[in-house]
């Protein structure tokens, strides 16, 4: 059988995802970094749970979202840039030369991103919900049900802002490499991740309600507070995503185009 | 036979800075032949590196048409890609990976059968048996060339395109590689399309030669015959006359 015939798009996804699975086995400092970030983070917070948690009324309650966002707010972080920095290694390392002649199509090379992302997410934010269970007795399953579309919203809204990075990064090569640390940082104030959307000034409100992760972290105090399933927060969460992974696809395939015509593929690392 | 390379009114222009376009391939044409190694030579800035880059699908023409392999590369390039493979030292592998974990990466990519074996083969071949175990960026610069080279082969392909195979290898470790190329096109029949700056290099690989200048390919042919057409004594003489338009090639620009 000839090596062509062999081929098939799982054994090729599976080829860039071993390719990190080396890449963290051979490097700790690589696999620390997995986990400092989202440990930090929680460190701080279960402190400040902790704290807060001293007084009564409306701030203990405040105090036990608070991990809660932590975790979620992670889930979508991790997942952005499990994705982004994953295809940073292959720019740093000057390889995109060779995957790109090499059979992967791009989509698979997408969807090995999305598998680290996953991977990497999951350890990141696996640890840290095990933290916050210890430090501030914080069950992230408690959230039920409603927890799975949850990061399932998260994941997809952290992959479509890294679609649009990673198209960024193509067009203008090194010097976007920072948005892969950025952009998601700077939807957190309108994403409600630790306030209500109530609290932001009425004129913001309907921007932060066009982000799915506004109505995930609404959806979560809801369900914090005991409301039941909060089915339209997840409608308007999935429906949303729809329309962000939608204009992501369309950016990276319109970038990739262009990058095809204007030969940015061969000085991408420079 | 369908030819390993066919290359049909090849265009590529660049937008350039105040709305100029930069022409860096002019409408060529060539075959590569199966079997065979083509040189494709021409000082910096003659098109060589954009030809190659369309070759791969990297760089998209703005006209004319790419076969390779019988696959249209405007249409169905993957196809082609798993049966061709590139080297250049201007790419790297991942050099945190050991040569063996990038081997077994492309492998996949290839999706080369039993790809164990087919790293002890090319370990054997390329000497490499005692750096499959090592980290890619520990290697020095000859042995991360055999290297990539040892990787353009993993998928046992059809078509190599090779971008200055023995850029910084020593002369022994350079005529080692020659001497791998040469059986390996032997052995499988592969053809080759080779962009060097080494003349001697090109003398003993090539059946024949593309010189281009200026995006346009200005003269072809089997070394031998080029030498003797300018009436010089190595290719690297009839590479100087054509780059700076001296001797025969001025009298041929002026026909």
């Amino acid at each position: 059988m000839s090596a062509a015939a062999m081929g098939s798009p799982g054994r090729r996804i599976w080829a860039m995802v071993y390719r990190h699975l080396c890449l963290y086995r051979g490097s700790w400092p690589r696999a620390l970094e997995l986990m400092y970030w989202p440990v930090l983070q929680m460190l701080i917070w279960a402190f400040v749970t902790r704290y807060t948690g001293q007084f009564q009324g409306a701030l203990a309650i405040a105090a036990g979202s608070l991990i809660g966002a932590v975790l979620l707010w992670e889930t979508a972080l991790r997942s952005q840039m499990g994705f982004t920095i994953s295809f940073l290694e292959e720019l740093w390392s000057r390889n995109l030369g060779n995957l790109f002649v090499s059979p992967i199509r791009p989509w698979e090379l997408v969807a090995s991103l999305m598998v680290m992302s996953i991977a990497r997410a999951a350890i990141g934010v696996g640890t840290a919900a095990l933290l916050a269970w210890l430090m501030a007795a914080f069950d992230i399953t408690s959230l039920g049900l409603p927890l799975v579309p949850f990061l399932l919203n998260l994941m997809v809204f952290g992959w479509a802002i890294a679609l649009m990075v990673t198209a960024m990064i193509l067009r203008h090569g090194a010097g976007a490499e920072s948005l892969a640390w950025s952009v998601l940082f700077g939807l957190a104030p309108l994403s409600a991740v630790f306030y209500p959307v109530s609290v932001l000034p009425a004129w913001l409100q309907p921007v932060a309600l066009a982000l799915p992760t506004t109505h995930v972290f609404e959806g979560m105090r809801a369900v914090l507070a005991g409301s039941v399933f909060p089915a339209g927060h997840l409608a308007w969460a999935f429906g949303l995503n729809l329309l962000f992974m939608g204009a992501a696809v369309w950016i990276f395939i319109a970038i990739f185009g262009v990058a095809r015509r204007r030969g940015l593929l061969l000085t991408v690392g420079e | 036979m369908i030819e390993a390379i066919r290359v049909e009114g090849l265009v590529k222009r660049y937008p350039g800075l105040g709305g100029k376009d930069v022409l860096a391939v002019d409408g060529i044409d060539f075959t590569v032949p199966r079997g065979q190694t083509v040189a494709l030579l021409g000082g910096n800035g003659a098109g060589k590196t954009t030809t190659i880059a369309m070759l791969l699908g990297l760089l998209l023409p703005t006209a004319g048409r790419i076969s390779c392999l019988g696959h249209d590369m405007a249409h169905d390039r993957f196809a082609a890609l798993a049966r061709m493979n590139f080297s250049s030292p201007y790419v790297a592998l991942p050099h945190r990976l050991t040569v063996a974990q990038n081997f077994r990466v492309y492998g996949h990519l290839y999706g080369v059968p039993r790809i164990d074996r087919r790293i002890a083969e090319l370990a054997e071949a390329f000497d490499l048996k005692a750096l499959l175990d090592r980290k890619s960026g520990e290697l020095s610069a000859g042995q991360k060339t055999r290297v990539a080279l040892a990787k353009a082969l993993v998928n046992r392909p059809e078509l190599l395109l090779l971008d200055e195979p023995t850029a910084s290898l020593d002369p022994d470790t350079a005529d080692q590689l020659r001497g791998w190329l040469e059986r390996y096109r032997a052995e499988t029949g592969a053809s080759i399309l080779l962009a060097s700056h080494n003349m001697a290099e090109v003398e003993r690989l090539c059946s024949d030669v593309l010189m281009m200048k200026q995006g346009r390919i200005v003269d072809r042919g089997p070394p031998g015959a080029l030498i003797a057409k300018y009436g010089r004594l190595n290719l690297e003489e009839v590479f100087l006359d054509i780059a700076r338009g001296t001797g025969e090639a001025r009298r041929l620009a002026a026909e």
